[in-house]
């Protein structure tokens, strides 16, 4: 059984792993095979891993070492190894979404954002378990069972990608990728003190992720460190002729942009983040880290967003809504499930779908589909989708005065298992601080901010305007470098 | 708004949906989905009059690429996507009848 001991063991940073394999110190395919052997003790109590890519991975370890053998430079993901979230394709890999309905479905492709990692020399080790279909804050939505958290095994990784988040904390990967909607990135990092890239709406693309939200969906990278989650985004950003909403920005080098002193930059503190609702402990931490803003040289100055209340509501209509659109393809035709006790074509699709999506996953197909039906659409999704312009701009606007804005990840620490099941809706009004730069389509980074009195893990969020990635990256060294 | 959801309407959305709803799933839908929709009642506070809907970010995140050409090229394997279909003759997926006699 494992130890808190082994869970605190440190990865290295991907710097000296590149230097340790191009010396010769390390070899790729000895360094995956120790991960295979950590995951496999580790994951009987953490159920991290859904499935394990090893044919593929040990071939690619084995291309790594070849070229640190002829003393070719190596890439900058040379021998990483890494895990990827199950709501991601790899070709030829098990692809669930944690639903029964994907069950024995092996996509014939890989998603461009994992492909990328590969080509830059990263080892995939295996496929991560999430909430079904990415939906839920706390893990315990996925068919395959939920995820626990390495800090505290009674308690919820947070979600949805809470399996990627445990993984880096337990270090059964050195990075991740997870995808967000509405904080499932941001949160599971702060639960388990990682670190969590929400990269702006458009930076990376999502062909091959498996859409809950398409005008919310990102996917982005965890890992252990900061300078690592940027040099982990720069790999994937950039324009994707197979995602038309990619965008054409240019990338920058993110993270030699992590590197340049947060000196100077000015920092937005908004009071709706800190008001009611919000643990003490929470806000004691991330007090501590904004004294550490200030003392690294920024400017800390308050401002308001004052639609901030209404953000949860129009993520919900918004989400589903759009949910119950894509999750419509899951019908028994294609891949997956299909119900046999049907005989005719309507009864199969309605019988495929009960068997296969659990009840979280359907709640939000019912909670679309009525926003979205005859008589409510205006009042609920057409209504939602003015705020969410309304937050947007608020958004906008402050940032034409504040470089970065800092605010906790999530009101509470990581709760218990079964704590939040019974009420859907206090599990969604705990993503109030996450759901409103997933509207804005802004960029964001959870970086750990110490522990409660109880040793939870507390994550602080900064977010930066659209492509200001490295800004983000840039305050979040400062906080991480002051060890709070 | 706000809207109570009856027994009825959620049937009906099911339906809408391609959902089936065991009968002990329903009372539990009926009153998560009213709580759910009491919670977001709360935007009514908020006048939107002449505020323009936003369906996604791409104009406020300085404007998308342009459109690719539209061009055939090549995709997915046909046997490849084939073989993860629970039924197929080997050139279509098969489904069962479609109009009941």
């Amino acid at each position: 059984m494992p130890t808190a001991e082994t869970f605190a063991e440190k990865p290295n940073t991907l710097a000296e792993l590149r230097s340790d394999l191009e010396s010769g110190r390390t070899k790729a395919a000895d360094l995956a095979a120790t991960y295979y052997e950590r995951i496999a003790a580790l994951n009987p109590r953490l159920n991290v891993y859904l499935s394990l890519a090893r044919e593929r991975a040990l071939q690619q370890a084995s291309r790594i070492d070849a070229l640190a053998a002829k003393g070719d430079p190596l890439p900058p993901l040379a021998g990483v190894p890494v895990g990827i979230k199950d709501v991601l394709v790899m070709r030829g890999a098990p692809a669930t979404a944690g639903s029964k309905i994907l069950e024995g479905y092996h996509p014939p492709y890989d998603c461009t954002a994992v492909a990328r990692l590969e080509q830059a020399g990263a080892v995939l080790l295996g496929k991560i378990n999430c909430d079904e279909f990415a939906m839920g804050s706390s893990n315990e939505n996925s068919a395959y069972g939920p995820v626990r958290n390495p800090v505290d095994p009674e308690r919820v990784p947070g979600g949805s990608s809470g399996g990627s988040a445990a993984a880096v904390a337990a270090n059964m990967a050195v990075a991740t990728l997870g995808s967000d909607t509405g904080g499932s990135i941001r949160q599971p990092a702060s639960f388990c003190g990682v670190v969590g890239v929400l990269p702006t709406w458009g930076r990376v693309s999502r062909y091959g992720l498996i859409a809950f939200a398409s005008s919310l969906d990102r996917i982005g990278p965890f890992a252990a460190n900061v300078r690592d989650a940027a040099t982990m985004l720069g790999v994937m950003a950039g324009h994707d002729a197979l995602d038309a909403t990619s965008s054409e920005q240019p990338v920058p080098d993110y993270a030699a942009e992590s590197d340049k002193p947060a000196a100077g930059l000015r920092i937005g503190v908004p009071t709706e983040y800190f008001a009611e609702g919000l643990d003490p402990e929470v806000r004691v931490q991330i007090e501590k880290g904004i004294d550490a803003l200030r003392a690294a040289g920024c400017t800390i100055h308050p401002i308001s967003l004052p639609h901030t209340k209404y953000a949860v509501p129009v993520y919900y209509l918004i989400a589903t809504a759009e949910a119950s659109a894509n999750l419509a393809r899951f019908d028994g035709v294609r891949y997956g499930h299909r119900s046999h006790a049907s005989d005719t074509l309507s009864a199969m699709y309605r019988n495929s779908r009960e068997e296969g999506f659990g009840a979280e996953v359907k709640r939000r197909i019912l909670l679309g589909t009525y926003a979205l039906s005859a008589g409510y659409y205006d009042a609920y999704y057409g209504k939602a989708q003015q705020v969410r312009r309304i937050l947007a701009e608020e958004f906008l606007r402050a940032f034409a005065d504040v470089d970065a804005i800092v605010t906790p990840v999530s009101p509470v620490p990581s709760w218990k298992l079964g704590e939040k099941t019974g009420d859907p809706l206090s599990m969604y009004l705990a993503d109030i601080y996450t759901v409103t730069a997933s509207l804005a389509g802004i960029c964001g980074i959870s970086v750990p901010c110490g522990t409660t009195s109880a040793g939870l893990p507390v994550g602080m969020q900064i977010l930066a305007s659209h492509f200001q990635e490295g800004t983000a990256f840039r305050v979040a060294r400062a906080v991480e470098a002051v060890g709070i | 708004m706000p809207a109570r959801v009856t027994v009825e309407e959620v049937e009906r959305v099911a339906e809408l949906a391609n959902l089936e709803l065991a009968p002990d799933e329903k009372p539990r839908m009926v009153s998560d989905l009213n709580a759910i929709l009491d919670y977001v009642a709360e935007l009514n506070q908020i006048d939107t009059s002449g505020v323009a809907p936003l369906a996604q970010v791409t104009e406020l995140a300085g404007g998308a690429g342009d459109l690719r050409a539209d061009r055939v090229r090549p995709s997915l394997d046909r046997a490849a996507v084939l073989s993860q279909a629970p039924e197929t003759d080997g050139a279509f997926f098969k489904v069962p009848k479609v109009i009941e006699r």
